[in-house]
């Protein structure tokens, strides 16, 4: 088979056919023969390019040059500048389609992409992709040209932040762990991401896991530790198999294990996995599970960078924040402390999820607001339906609700508005979303969570569930609201760990922000947002309904009743409010009271 | 690859890494890139995979690399599948499903005709 460098596509669509391809086929064919070309420039013929409306058109491979209007006098020019010196003829290029060539992961103005970067431009499972992208550089150069103490100072000006939800500066984690006494030292990286609704760590453990290894060997570097444990849940099993694989190409490049880039520094990495526990993303949970051991937190001090796993100094940090550091010391301190707010610098990355257009993931610079973020970079609220609450942080976090929504996002500010930054999950409600059915939501996940060390958290989470799934059902006393107000002040004290320590904080801030929304729930046994279903009647609006008998037909509990082309009617006493009737209706003729 | 001793060898191994990258988009071949993270998986991204893969064999399309990668961020348009011809700019498809996944390949990995209903517009 001939090998052709450049292959020319003429449309011959009817259209163009119409406009006389034929003669501009021929005309090419007849000009690459002339200038001794035939053998390397191929004319095929196509059905179709699209744009026949601009026909002739022609479009020529490799380049991609897609020309319109073609006219038989234009081939010579045409072919002495494409075939014979390689160079587009402007002025019969087809002007760039705008909006095909913008893939929405152009990200927005507003995204800056630096722990995703390589997310979706790379084969994960390849380290060449890895090393292509600039991977491993920053070791090398660490390595061969950066003192310990030296990294740590340049981790120190970047002003990194543990990304995992406290914020602690990771350099002074690092220069802890450094410090203390130790025969061996660790480094974990906690990839447990419990909170329900985060994914941003998964993404970056499947999409770009050498980013975390990598980070993770500079950091062994930089405290002298030599073994290493990705605590990864085992709810991810793609993120564990592909991080496995990293590890093993890195192994076989010398990238980890012994004499690394030809030193003394030694270094090995291994997955261990979680099973199920949102307390074991607590650091000392963790590190207990690692050791074989009951996920239970214990009280700090020590701290691990003290005494870790297996008792040896251990410094722990989020894979986020791993993933920050090759590209901190590649592009220097001073580039990601351009970034974002004065305390608060360089970039985060979200799980933007609930009644928002653009769910996903997103990374932007501190400092951004909760308006850009949700209307400019999530596209606004599904539906276009009024916005009520953001939740941030995750079932420790808050709802904050629209007088927030200019709130500029770092550590400080969130904490002040009385949420928390969490590990980056942010869920966006709209005004359909009932704001104690979210606080008795997170309430139940957290009781779930317990791991029933202590009794604040153990017995006061199930009791504050008990009040709050009481409130939902229509069974709110007088007093509730107060009960719930002391017994989150104990919780809080009185707990042991973060997860109970946090476990009121949804409630806290709902009762702050929307504490009406209790008040009726409580005395006027309503649910303004209509979604406890205690709470709340559907009913056929005869006006509207015409006797279709489609919501009837669809109830799963047989709670409809009526003849055909005859008004409708739900008994309250066998629904069980489940919607189906109102989604199934063409006719707007359910309504919920 | 032999293990990395030095900075020289890992810049080497960029270097061909590079090279082979710009091989693959000089020659024209086509590249399909599959969202394969676990948002796309969960929207059928094994499925889609498997139709782009069946019908390229099938139909014995030559000259056509399909790799995969991980989560895009756009998890709402998964699977997402994306196209790149020689050096042209990659177009990103969203919600490939199916049918769909065949007729990119056939229109425009074969072809050269983007199939403008499933581009994910800015």
């Amino acid at each position: 088979m001939a090998y052709f460098r450049s292959h020319v596509l003429v449309c011959n669509d009817p259209e163009c056919l119409g406009k006389g391809s034929m003669e501009i086929m021929a005309a090419l064919e007849a000009e690459l023969k002339k200038q001794g070309l035939n053998n390397e420039v191929e004319v095929l013929d196509t059905p179709r390019i699209g744009s026949c409306e601009n026909g002739p058109e022609i479009l020529v491979y490799p380049e991609g040059h897609h020309y319109l209007h073609l006219q038989k006098n234009d081939i010579p020019y045409l072919v002495e500048e494409q075939f014979l010196k390689g160079r587009a003829v402007e002025e019969l290029l087809a002007k760039p389609k705008t909006d095909a060539a913008q893939e929405l992961r152009e990200p927005t103005e507003k995204e800056v992409r630096v722990v995703l970067r390589n997310c979706g431009e790379i084969n994960p499972e390849n380290i060449e992709d890895y090393i292509a992208a600039d991977g491993y550089a920053a070791l090398a150069k660490v390595i061969s040209e950066t003192k310990p103490d030296q990294v740590i100072e340049n981790i120190k000006n970047s002003g990194l932040r543990g990304r995992g939800g406290a914020g602690f500066p990771t350099w002074l984690k690092w220069s802890l762990t450094r410090k203390a006494e130790g025969s061996k030292k660790f480094v974990v990286c906690n990839a447990d991401e419990g909170d329900p609704g985060a994914f941003m760590n998964r993404s970056v453990l499947e999409g770009d896991p050498h980013s975390v290894v990598e980070g993770m060997t500079i950091a062994a570097y930089a405290i002298g530790a030599s073994q290493g444990y990705i605590y990864c849940r085992a709810e991810y099993p793609i993120a564990v198999r592909t991080v496995n694989i990293a590890i093993d190409q890195a192994r076989e490049l010398g990238l980890l294990g012994k004499h690394i880039f030809g030193t003394d520094f030694t270094f090995d990495l291994e997955v261990r996995q979680g099973a199920g526990a949102f307390v074991c993303g607590e650091e000392t949970a963790l590190i207990a599970s690692i050791e074989g051991k009951r996920g239970e937190p214990r009280p700090r001090p020590p701290f691990p960078a003290a005494e870790g796993v297996f008792g040896y100094p251990t410094n722990i940090n989020n894979v986020e924040t791993y993933a920050n550091v090759p590209q901190i010391l590649l592009k220097g301190p001073e580039w990601f402390a351009s970034m974002g707010t004065e305390k608060s610098k360089g970039t985060k990355t979200f799980a933007l999820a609930g009644d928002v257009k653009n769910t996903g993931l997103i990374e932007v610079p501190f400092g951004i607001t909760l308006r850009e973020i949700i209307y400019d970079v999530g596209g606004g609220i599904k539906n276009d339906r009024p916005f009520k609450a953001v939740q941030t942080g995750g079932p420790m976090g808050g709802c904050l609700p629209e007088n927030y929504l200019d709130l500029p996002v770092d550590y400080e500010k969130l904490t002040e508005a009385g949420s928390i930054m969490g590990s980056g999950g942010m869920v966006v409600m709209d005004d359909e979303t009932c704001m104690v059915d979210i606080a008795r939501f997170f309430m139940e996940f957290i009781q779930d969570e317990s791991c029933g060390k202590c009794v604040p958290c153990r017995v006061g989470t199930r009791r504050m569930l008990e009040i709050l799934t009481r409130i939902c059902d229509g069974e709110g006393r007088d007093g509730d609201i107060e009960l719930l107000e002391s017994l989150s002040d104990e919780i809080r004290e009185d707990s042991l760990c973060g997860l109970g320590k946090g476990a009121p904080n949804p409630v806290v801030i709902t009762l702050n922000h929307f504490r009406h929304e209790y008040e009726v729930h409580i005395y006027n046994k309503e649910c303004p947002a209509k979604v406890c279903r205690a709470l709340i009647n559907y009913e056929i609006n005869p006006a509207n309904c015409v006797g279709c008998t489609l919501c009837a037909k669809n109830c799963p509990v047989d709670a409809i009743s009526g003849e055909r082309k005859q008004t409708h009617v739900i008994d309250p006493d066998i629904c069980i409010r489940c919607g189906i009737c109102k989604q199934v209706c063409n006719f707007d003729a359910v309504v919920v009271k | 690859m032999n293990a990395i001793k030095s900075l020289e060898d890992l810049k080497k191994i960029r270097e061909q890494a590079l090279e082979k990258r710009k091989l693959k988009e000089t020659s024209g071949a086509a590249q399909v890139i599959v969202g394969m993270g676990t948002c796309g998986i969960a929207a059928g991204a094994r499925e889609t995979m498997k139709a782009i893969l069946d019908y390229i064999e099938k139909n014995n399309i030559e000259n056509v690399i399909v790799t995969q990668t991980g989560c895009i961020g756009l998890c709402e348009q998964e699977p997402i599948v994306q196209v790149a011809i020689g050096e042209t700019e990659k177009i990103t498809y969203g919600k490939v499903i199916g049918e769909v996944a065949e007729k990119i390949v056939a229109e425009h990995v074969v072809n050269g005709n983007v199939v403008k209903d499933f581009i994910i517009a800015a």
